[in-house]
């Protein structure tokens, strides 16, 4: 199992890491952080690959990814 | 566990200013990722530009420096020629570079400067409100080309990789895009390969990158992604322009 570390305070909620899951796993979030944005989110962190596409499309880097 | 992927050192906590899904920020990744790999972060220095990318010394964990509009080029000549031994790399906007910046530019990569440029073309003036840059595709609506750019009028977009690449000083030009993970992937090892090119003391590099402004084009980040694709491709092909050995 994988592990996502999200910087929910930094997060635009651009959801371009949604885009690029091959799982389909990410979401954005019904709150809203500091900024005002809905911050993207895991639910099903079990079926996390690892495989860090999301991390590499964030463009503001607020994912981290462990495996 | 092991760390997949984690952002990088060589880049400061601050949060980036950039609007939602500008890829300005995954291209900041880039060049840092590819700086901290080389191992040359302490003799680094960044031209930071004027247009979007202005803050970017905030954001670099290296020397910067900030230069007036489009004179990045020239800063850099100057670092370099003073610190021979430091690794200098000028990041501007295609407003920045192409415009106002276009006759540094063209004379930085005519005398084969050691030194750097990541050139950012998203085919519009990002910070001053979306108008017609020299990038501009035709047909493309700005501010200031509300029914589309006319070529008739406001002539063709120019492709500066192209053109730099005819020069005999320039050592390596590509063109990247930005727009999924394998374009990344791709772009990221271009920037690696324009910094060796300085360490190992070859000339002029420089990395044209496609990138999208969602806000200026109107459009949302994944919208924006995929028009870059579809219409900024076509027009800018991707790819290595000019390489010496």
């Amino acid at each position: 199992m994988a592990k996502l570390t999200i910087d929910r305070e930094a997060c635009k909620g651009c959801g371009l890491c949604a885009e690029v899951c091959p799982k389909h796993l990410l979401a954005l979030s019904r709150e809203i952080n500091a900024k005002g944005y809905h911050p993207i989110g895991i639910e099903d962190q079990e079926s996390c690959i690892g495989c860090a596409f999301c991390a590499r499309m964030c463009p503001d880097a607020v994912i981290k990814v462990e495996k | 566990m092991a760390v997949v992927y984690e952002k990088t050192k060589l880049l400061t906590d601050k949060p980036l200013h950039y609007c939602p899904g500008c890829t300005h920020g995954i291209i900041h990744r880039l060049v840092a990722e590819s700086i901290d790999e080389l191992g040359v972060q302490e003799k680094t220095i960044g031209i930071a530009p004027v247009g979007c990318a202005v803050f970017a010394y905030d954001y670099f964990n290296c020397d910067m420096m900030e230069a007036a509009h489009g004179r990045a080029p020239a800063v850099a000549t100057g670092c370099k020629r003073v610190n021979p031994d430091n690794i200098v790399f000028t990041y501007q906007g295609d407003g920045d570079l192409a415009s106002i910046g276009a006759a540094e530019i063209t004379h930085a990569a005519t005398r084969g400067e050691n030194i750097t440029v990541i050139f950012v073309n998203n085919a519009i003036y990002g910070m001053t409100g979306g108008q017609m840059a020299p990038t501009t595709l035709p047909g493309q609506v700005t501010t200031t080309s509300p029914y589309g750019r006319d070529p008739k009028l406001c002539g063709y977009p120019i492709r500066v990789s192209e053109m730099l690449a005819t020069l005999d000083g320039p050592a390596y030009i590509a063109r990247v895009s930005v727009h999924d993970v394998k374009h990344i992937m791709e772009a990221k090892k271009c920037i690696r390969k324009a910094f060796e090119t300085q360490i190992n003391k070859k000339g002029f590099s420089l990395i044209e990158v496609l990138s999208a402004c969602p806000t200026n084009w109107g459009m949302t980040p994944q919208e924006a992604l995929k028009w870059l694709e579809a219409n900024m491709i076509p027009q800018y092909p991707l790819g290595v322009k000019k390489e010496v050995e």
